[in-house]
């Protein structure tokens, strides 16, 4: 596993065909389901991997203030794949990421997480990276992750990370003891993404994570999104950028039919 | 689930022996209101003796009000309530530690306070004891039903009026079986155990119901 982490990162040949097979395993559709069929997967997995995730989201509506900002948004995502949502502001990609973490109740539809353990819910699956970053002025950023790494359940898989190393993985180990509330803009938000990295889930829903990142951290950002999808992790996205990754599939909300 | 529990509470306290002023500005908040208290009824040692556990409730019903608007608030803001929903603890958990870390801060400094503002109302060593312990079962209650108020009017900008007057009416029997208990210690016609053990009885049934009120409060949030 941790060979495939290193060619992955180093853009060998290998990791190219694991992620244009990666990108096979994704297919998606916005009000017309089965425009583009699934296609089962076909790569052999390690021995001692875990058993692919699948992301099946169909017939999502959601409603706030009496308004329907989702209607029936289908897509499906397989392990080690990444999916980024983009539309027009206001169209409801926030509102998407809210709702795959279960932090807003569906009016019509299911969300499922399929392939992990059996009566596992998504809220407890998912990372959700937000505009705030949930960390703590008053606390160091090590303190900080402390935190979110025993109250998020971290150190159960041996996926998670120390916050040392997650803070090294963002090109932030020196701001270890420096107060979160001290860092800049950029900072903290690399600073927030670590946290996805010292708790094991597999799925991470981004909220336009690369906000205020200069041009190295978005590489670095980059490769650990890498690294999580060829850990069998998936990424949902909502940004207007590019998140510097190959084989993405697009989900694009209010498109015109 | 223990640790996450145990890393919550470091966290609150943490963060509240940080940021400081809570605990602190509620004592000097308390120190104000009894101060102000002879300049408004006059200067009688009798008068004070006898309305002192009385003013001392108020004072630290009114102290232990002034901090409760940013318990939610400030978790709301930074993004870390949604990430408290996602954890494995329950949220009617997570709710009752920040409760506990919050009463440590905030609620413990007026009770130790309490005894020393006592003597400035003419208090009897029984009379200030009754007070002592009557607001340590007592504030309890508080912090917890102000959790309500603070969990309802968490997206509220600048709620904290509104939280006074959600939580203020909610917290009359508190009041009522906390002096009394407090003045039946000074020696009173009713026993000091039985307006104590109702006062007891009602801290219990805030830490039983609370925390399920004020986590469907933050559940109802994002809709």
């Amino acid at each position: 596993m941790n060979a495939l982490i290193i060619t992955t990162a180093a853009l060998t040949p290998v990791s190219r065909l694991w992620r244009s097979a990666s990108a096979f395993f994704i297919d998606f559709s916005m009000t017309e389901p089965g425009a583009l069929p699934g296609r089962p997967p076909t790569f052999r997995q390690p021995a001692d991997a875990p058993p692919i995730l699948r992301l099946r989201v169909a017939g999502v509506c959601v409603a706030r203030g009496g308004r329907r900002v989702l209607d029936n948004v289908d897509f499906r995502l397989a392990g080690g794949g990444a999916l980024v949502v983009t539309g027009r502001n206001g169209v409801g990609k926030s509102t998407l990421l809210r709702a795959l973490a279960g932090l807003l109740p569906l009016a019509a539809g299911t969300i499922a997480l399929e392939g992990g353990a059996p009566d596992a819910d998504v809220i407890r699956l998912s990372h959700y990276l937000a505009h705030a970053d949930g960390m703590k002025a008053a606390l160091s950023v090590g303190e900080n992750l402390d935190f979110w790494a025993a109250y998020l359940g971290g150190g159960r898989d041996r996926r998670s990370r120390p916050p040392a190393e997650a803070l090294a993985a963002v090109g932030l180990s020196h701001a270890l003891h420096a107060p979160f509330g001290a860092l800049s803009a950029g900072q903290k938000r690399r600073a927030a993404l670590a946290r996805l990295l010292v708790v094991w889930r597999p799925l991470w829903l981004l909220d336009e994570p690369l906000t205020a990142l200069d041009r190295a951290s978005r590489e670095k950002i980059a490769q650990m999104m890498q690294a999580h999808c060829s850990l069998g992790g998936l990424i949902v996205a909502a940004t207007h950028e590019s998140l510097g990754l190959d084989g993405v599939a697009e989900l694009a909300l209010g498109a015109p039919a | 689930m223990t640790s996450a529990v145990f890393a919550l509470f470091l966290r609150e306290w943490r963060i509240a022996r940080r940021i400081g002023g809570s605990g602190a500005m509620g004592v000097v908040f308390f120190l104000t209101l009894v101060v102000i208290v002879p300049f408004a009824v006059g200067p009688d040692p009798n008068l004070l003796a006898r309305i002192g556990p009385a003013v001392l409730w108020i004072a630290a019903l009114l102290a232990s009000l002034l901090a409760f608007d940013r318990l939610f608030q400030a978790d709301a803001e930074d993004g870390s309530l949604d990430l408290l929903h996602m954890g494995e603890t329950p949220l009617e958990v997570a709710v009752l530690v920040k409760c506990a870390a919050h009463w440590m801060a905030t609620g413990l400094p007026l009770i130790f306070a309490a005894p020393f503002l006592g003597l400035m109302l003419q208090q009897e060593r029984m009379a200030l004891l009754g007070v002592v312990a009557t607001l340590l079962v007592g504030t309890p209650a508080l912090t917890l039903i102000g959790a309500i108020g603070a969990a309802a009017t968490v997206t509220v900008r600048r709620g904290g009026l509104l939280m006074a007057l959600l939580v203020l009416p909610l917290t009359i029997p508190v009041l009522i079986f906390g002096v009394s208990a407090a003045e039946a210690a000074a020696g009173g016609p009713v026993p000091f155990l039985s307006p104590f053990a109702i006062l007891c009885a009602i801290t219990l049934v805030a830490v039983a119901l609370c925390p399920f009120a004020a986590a469907a409060a933050l559940r109802h949030l994002g809709e």
